[in-house]
């Protein structure tokens, strides 16, 4: 019997010669990755009462839930995290000016085929667009993590997901995993390794990739996989140090499950209040007036997202009413954006481009939402109060699909 | 180990922005300060009415969504006895035993429980009771009891380092 991909990047990483789910076993990340949250990580490092990361070449941080410091509180955090950072030597740290940790950690670098990285946020599956393992943790073991380079990790079964088909026009990654978690539920996928393939995945691009193993986090997931190649290398070059061993998985491996999708026929979906798994068709949630749309996040700010808006956005004007928020997910992104064009379009239309960031996702800052609105969103999460008042409600939706909406005034098919 | 206290009983997958909002997540670092704000989104009497010893009651998927531990932190410092339910989402699993919360997985329990019953959990032989009816739930896995036993996992990898406890903490 052949192994998985967790299987054997769990075993590699624990230095056993082999793993079988449900085994727990003590892993040495590769990468730990923290955020804004590094300030309070670093109390808890400082409660166990080591004085020195055990490696710090190992530590990413990235600052990007509540950037820049919008109250004296998050300043405050921002504070203490540099202190820490130079106070521990920490090369490999990302202030507020580099963006979103998910868009920022590959971007520099940090996330290899076939590695194990761990991070205190649940998107962290995001990584697994490039054949990492990546798995998100809590604050705690994090810091546990900074003391003694080590943490458990149960070995989870894989559920595989196949996709063939050609996505119709308007129609792309978001809308297939949108699909994907509508079918099997918030819990479809709960401790479960999810490895995409198919004709369609390796005709995606890899931010397409990014936006699947992202989302698979809402069906629960422990990791996402998608197996790298040539696209994956040519990202790659020129921003890693050092070389890597790509992971695949065997194909006897054993599944507990497996689901197969073609996209021909897929319209654009939307995920509406308050759970991501409540998807429909956007016919069905036609003429629903919106408030504020937002394109960006990790899910969805990428260049690729931007521009799939701009071509919508050219020449129009976003309703009178609505506001729509564009985040672009990094630094990098931003100035490809400003170069080529993309964030004339958006600014010219009348969206407003803001810094790269989390923005109002969490309901941190910037574009909260009031008791009764209404937004469109192409972030990951659309519950019941995430982005303001608990009255308000969010839908998810592909950047298109928001792009349309904001001219419309209202979700409309793009 | 044993406790006894009302069950508070919610639904399927509540997700940990209801648990605790996100606009508290960089602002708040006080344990206590978070306790005031539990299950704000989506019970508001619970924060003020939950008793020392009381036990959340939930299906499948409880804590879902964000991997903040301070879902875990706020209903341990609420005084939740432990959290009942037919499923847990695995990092507020990972956080509940990092902070000491007890979790039960148990199906028919839950079924059987309703708003405001009295449920008591015995830890050493894995039953609960409730309304005179018994349920059996399985101990958590062997590698990670260590970590609740010694109260979190701050005090158990100060143990695994070898580092002493200090005076007063």
């Amino acid at each position: 019997m052949g192994k998985t991909f967790a299987e054997k990047v769990l075993a590699s990483k624990s230095g056993q010669p082999e793993v079988v789910p449900g085994q727990i076993v003590n892993v040495a990340p590769d990468v730990v990755m923290s955020h804004d949250n590094s300030a309070f990580i670093l109390e808890t490092f400082r409660e166990i009462g080591v004085t020195r990361l055990k490696d710090p070449s190992r530590v990413v941080m990235a600052l990007d839930h509540c950037v820049p410091a919008a109250t004296e509180r998050y300043a405050l955090n921002h504070k203490m995290v540099r202190e820490f950072v130079a106070e521990q030597g920490i090369e490999n740290f990302y202030d507020v000016e580099e963006g979103v940790c998910h868009q920022v950690l590959p971007e520099k670098g940090h996330v290899l085929p076939g590695s194990l990285i761990l991070g205190s946020d649940s998107h962290t599956t995001t990584y697994g667009a490039f054949g990492a393992f990546a798995a998100g943790i809590g604050r705690s073991e994090t810091a546990a993590i900074w003391a003694t380079g080590k943490m458990w990790l149960r070995v989870p079964e894989t559920i595989h997901i196949g996709v063939t088909g050609a996505f119709r026009r308007g129609v792309s990654a978001k809308d297939v995993i949108l699909r994907v978690i509508g079918d099997l539920g918030a819990d479809g996928a709960l401790y479960k390794s999810v490895e995409f393939s198919g004709e369609t995945i390796r005709a995606m691009s890899i931010a397409g990739r990014m936006v699947l193993c992202n989302m698979a986090a809402e069906m629960g997931a422990k990791n996402a996989y998608v197996a790298p190649d040539e696209k994956t290398d040519n990202w790659l070059r020129g921003r890693v140090k050092r070389s890597y061993q790509p992971v695949f998985p065997d194909e006897d491996a054993d599944h507990e499950l497996a689901a197969r999708y073609d996209v021909a026929g897929l319209e654009p979906q939307v995920a509406c209040p308050h759970a991501v798994d409540n998807v429909v068709p956007v016919s069905e949630v036609e003429g629903t007036r919106i408030n504020q749309a937002l394109i960006g996040t990790c899910t969805n700010g990428r260049m690729e997202d931007l521009r799939a808006a701009a071509m919508i956005l050219k020449g129009r004007k976003v309703a009178r009413g609505v506001r729509l928020l564009v985040f672009p997910a990094s630094r990098e992104v931003y100035l490809d954006a400003l170069a080529d064009g993309t964030l004339a379009v958006l600014a010219t239309s009348g969206g407003i481009i803001m810094n790269p960031g989390c923005g109002p996702c969490l309901g941190a800052h910037e574009g909260i939402l009031a008791p009764g609105e209404v937004c469109l969103s192409t972030a990951n999460r659309n519950f019941k109060g995430r982005m303001g008042s608990p009255e308000a409600k969010i839908y998810l939706a592909n950047p298109e699909t928001v792009a349309a909406s904001a001219v419309a005034g209202e979700i409309c098919a793009p | 180990m044993a406790i006894r206290g009302r069950a508070w009983k919610y639904g399927d997958d509540v997700n940990t922005d209801v648990i605790y909002p996100g606009k508290y997540t960089y602002t708040i670092s006080s344990p206590a300060e978070m306790a005031q704000h539990a299950l704000e989104d989506l019970d508001p009497a619970f924060a003020r009415e939950v008793k020392r010893g009381d036990v959340v009651v939930a299906g499948k998927n409880f804590g879902c969504g964000s991997s903040r531990e301070q879902a875990a932190t706020c209903l341990k410092y609420a005084g939740v006895g432990a959290v009942v339910a037919k499923s847990f989402a695995r990092i507020f699993f990972r956080n509940a035993i990092n902070q000491g919360l007890a979790l039960v997985e148990c199906r028919e329990g839950v079924d059987a429980i309703e708003q405001g019953d009295e449920v008591e959990i015995d830890f050493s032989s894995g039953i609960l009771r409730c309304g005179g009816r018994e349920f059996s739930f399985p101990p958590l896995p062997a590698e990670v009891i260590g970590i609740v036993e010694a109260g979190g996992l701050i005090p158990y990898t100060r143990k695994v380092l070898g580092i002493e406890d200090r005076e007063g903490s």
